[in-house]
């Protein structure tokens, strides 16, 4: 009867994990429906991207008080997750703090755990107070009302829920703290059990223990459901975002191959083409659904947390147009799960739905009032580029559907008939020198 | 009576058997628009102070195509890129600057890749390179004193990371060179990128130009600098609505100085 709870600990265990892969890979399903991309260059500027900017945070300390913040957050979770393997230890071999052998190192791991744990519960209630009490603006812009809102509260609960947890266990840990040695914080919290017998400080250890382990398996799975897969995602993110000068719009390669047989004199229009090429002509031009776009895209919108510095610099959403950058990418995620549910209960095959990613999510409107001035790409910690969705279903309005604005169709034949965006004739053009 | 511009073109060059240092690509902005006009003026006055052989394409230049293929169309971005580089590749050019940052992200980023390779430089990173080789020279007294904030373009500054040339030169003034609330990377566009310039926003509750003018009239500037057309029109409107066109100027680089030496 003694392994009952090492039982239990095991199957709680496998539960959890087990889940949390079945979804991710899921995930990875999901991203993979995005059209591929050669994103293999380069590989150690790559590398050092994601050392200094998911690793080392450099684009988070850009607003001192949230990235400072978010640095504490980020290095307790991490370094507090070393305690997890001791937990897991002891839970499946029944074992107390199995570590403590190591003697004064213990303490001093221990300690600093404690330290982080009490600066993690500090900087996410200062969060909280970011959020809720000084309601700073991009928290608050339209798209963050009901789930997304719940959802970014949901995650700061969490973690004043865990690192409470943490600090109890220790406190009511009678055999460490009689170590006293790391038990720099939770000195404090024990006395509030003073008066509680043996047996019932001994139950609060164990509930304290069991709830915490549990709370981070929650927590673990709670993340593909929320928007919290930054933790995991930035790394690949920031690894395979774009190296080259944002100003950059990629060429589409069909395109050109279609604008080199127009421009080439000697190419016969009726030639049969080659045995094989047919998979080559793609089967339209931009996107207008989340299959359209391509797996970087897609990885992007599930590493977005969002934070909304790249609508807070948004110049179309700073002066009260629709366009926000993070509803782009929260639409296109949204639209990307209820395509990957479409595929999960259609035996692996999508369905048409009646329903895309454009004007079903992202509206007509907002896309064209984007400027492409990349200021949303410059501000996202992350390195998310909402800009590359927004110009690839512009393509899609303009080169499927010809349906831009008739000021830009204007301005596109004025280009097409006389080499300028305005209907000024192509042999005026050095008519400024004798002005 | 000033001096006429020596404008040749790249045909003349040709027709003598020689090669120009530079090509100065106008743009359409540059050829057609009246403001951006005194602009190429002011550019080619200090080409020709400078001495530079440089030739233009006149008749034979073309839109790079950067607002269709920001507005989505990528074919005709293409049809103008294939044109213009056969252009640019039977004269076998090798360096291009020029004056609007359009065409010059265009030019230089996305041509490459269908086959036209060149050198291209902004024309306040190319003036920033005569003063270094002694080739130009800046008389500050003109400005000396006078506070000038530099609004930047986002096809110079965030496109491309050139932050410092556009300062430097203003720097070269002995002008006071103030910053913006946001500047540099995060600088606020002017509201006309993305082929916005030429068409109305949508709706909201105020046009990208006038946010971006109050962010420039709250430091306080005599004079507004810009290193793009399109952002010159746009704080041009921007301080016309504020009725402050009496107090600040919107003034292009190059026109800052050809201004200093009274060109």
């Amino acid at each position: 009867m003694d392994y009952i709870p090492n039982i239990l600990f095991a199957i709680t265990l496998v539960i959890g994990i087990g889940y949390f892969v079945k979804n991710i890979r899921k995930l990875i399903r999901n991203i993979k429906l995005g059209q591929d991309v050669d994103v293999s260059d380069k590989k150690s500027q790559r590398w050092r991207n994601m050392a200094l900017i998911a690793l080392g945070q450099s684009k988070m300390v850009r607003r001192p008080v949230a990235g400072i913040l978010h640095i504490v957050v980020y290095v307790g979770f991490i370094i507090i997750n070393i305690e997890v393997l001791e937990i897991i230890i002891d839970g499946l071999f029944g074992t107390h703090r199995i570590f403590s052998g190591i003697g004064n190192l213990y303490g001093i791991l221990i300690g600093s755990f404690e330290i982080l744990a009490a600066l993690v519960l500090a900087s996410v209630i200062l969060f909280w107070i970011r959020r809720m009490i000084l309601r700073i603006p991009r928290f608050w812009n339209e798209e963050m009302t009901k789930w997304p809102k719940n959802d970014a509260l949901n995650i700061l609960y969490f973690e004043m829920v865990l690192m409470s947890l943490f600090l109890i266990m220790n406190a009511t840990d009678v055999i460490f703290q009689e170590m006293n040695s790391g038990n720099i914080i939770s000195q404090f919290v024990a006395p509030w059990f003073e008066n509680f017998s043996d047996s019932t400080i001994h139950l609060i250890e164990r509930g304290a223990w069991w709830l915490h382990i549990i709370g981070i398996l929650i927590f673990l799975n709670y993340l593909y459901f929320s928007k919290h897969l930054h933790i995991l995602l930035a790394f690949p993110n920031t690894f395979y975002a774009n190296l080259k000068p944002k100003g950059e719009l990629n060429n589409l390669e069909a395109v050109t191959k279609e604008v080199l047989l127009m421009m080439d004199p000697n190419a016969d229009p009726f030639a049969a083409t080659d045995e094989g090429d047919h998979e080559e002509v793609p089967a339209k031009f931009g996107a207008s659904d989340v299959q359209d776009l391509n797996w970087v895209q897609l990885l992007n919108v599930y590493t977005c947390t969002e934070c909304g510095r790249c609508t807070s610099q948004c110049p179309a959403n700073l002066t009260g147009k629709k366009l926000s950058p993070r509803k782009i990418m929260m639409d296109t995620r949204d639209r990307l799960e209820e395509v990957g549910k479409n595929i999960d209960s259609n035996n692996g095959e999508f369905k048409d739905d009646g329903k895309q990613l454009l004007d079903d999510y992202i509206t007509r409107e907002e896309l064209w009032a984007c400027t492409s001035c990349n200021a949303c790409v410059e501000a996202c910690p992350v390195s998310i580029n909402p800009l590359s969705i927004i110009l690839d279903m512009r393509r899609y309005l303009v080169m499927e559907q010809s349906a831009a604005p008739t000021e830009l169709n204007n301005m596109m034949t004025n280009i097409e008939n006389n080499g300028a965006p305005w209907p000024y004739n192509q042999m005026d053009r050095l008519n400024w020198k004798n002005e | 009576m000033r001096e006429a511009l020596k404008v040749p073109t790249m045909a003349e060059y040709m027709s003598l058997g020689k090669q120009p240092e530079v090509l100065f690509w106008v743009g359409c902005a540059g050829s057609f628009d009246d403001r951006a006009k005194k602009i190429t003026k002011a550019f080619v006055r200090l080409l020709n102070k400078a001495n530079i052989d440089f030739a233009v394409l006149g008749t034979e230049e073309s839109c790079t195509g950067d607002p269709a293929k920001r507005a989505g169309n990528e074919f005709l971005f293409q049809m103008q890129a294939v044109t213009n580089i056969e252009v640019l590749n039977a004269y076998e050019v090798k360096k291009i600057v020029t004056t609007c940052p359009h065409c010059f992200n265009t030019l230089k980023n996305e041509y490459p890749s269908l086959g036209g390779n060149y050198e291209v430089v902004h024309h306040t990173q190319f003036l920033k390179s005569l003063l270094e080789e002694g080739r130009l020279t800046i008389e500050g007294g003109k400005f000396k004193g006078k506070r000038i904030t530099f609004h930047d373009p986002c096809y110079l500054g965030r496109a491309n990371n050139v932050y410092e040339a556009p300062r430097e030169l203003i720097q070269k003034l002995e002008a006071e060179l103030i910053e913006m609330k946001s500047c540099k990377q995060d600088g606020l566009c002017c509201g006309a990128g993305g082929a916005q310039m030429f068409k109305d926003a949508e709706k909201g509750d105020k046009e990208i130009n006038v946010e971006r003018t109050e962010q420039a009239l709250d430091i306080k500037p005599d004079i507004i600098a810009a290193g793009c057309p399109f952002c010159n029109t746009m704080m041009t409107d921007g301080v016309k609505i504020k009725e402050k066109e009496d107090t600040v100027k919107v003034m292009d680089i190059a026109e800052l100085i050809a201004n200093a030496q009274d060109l």
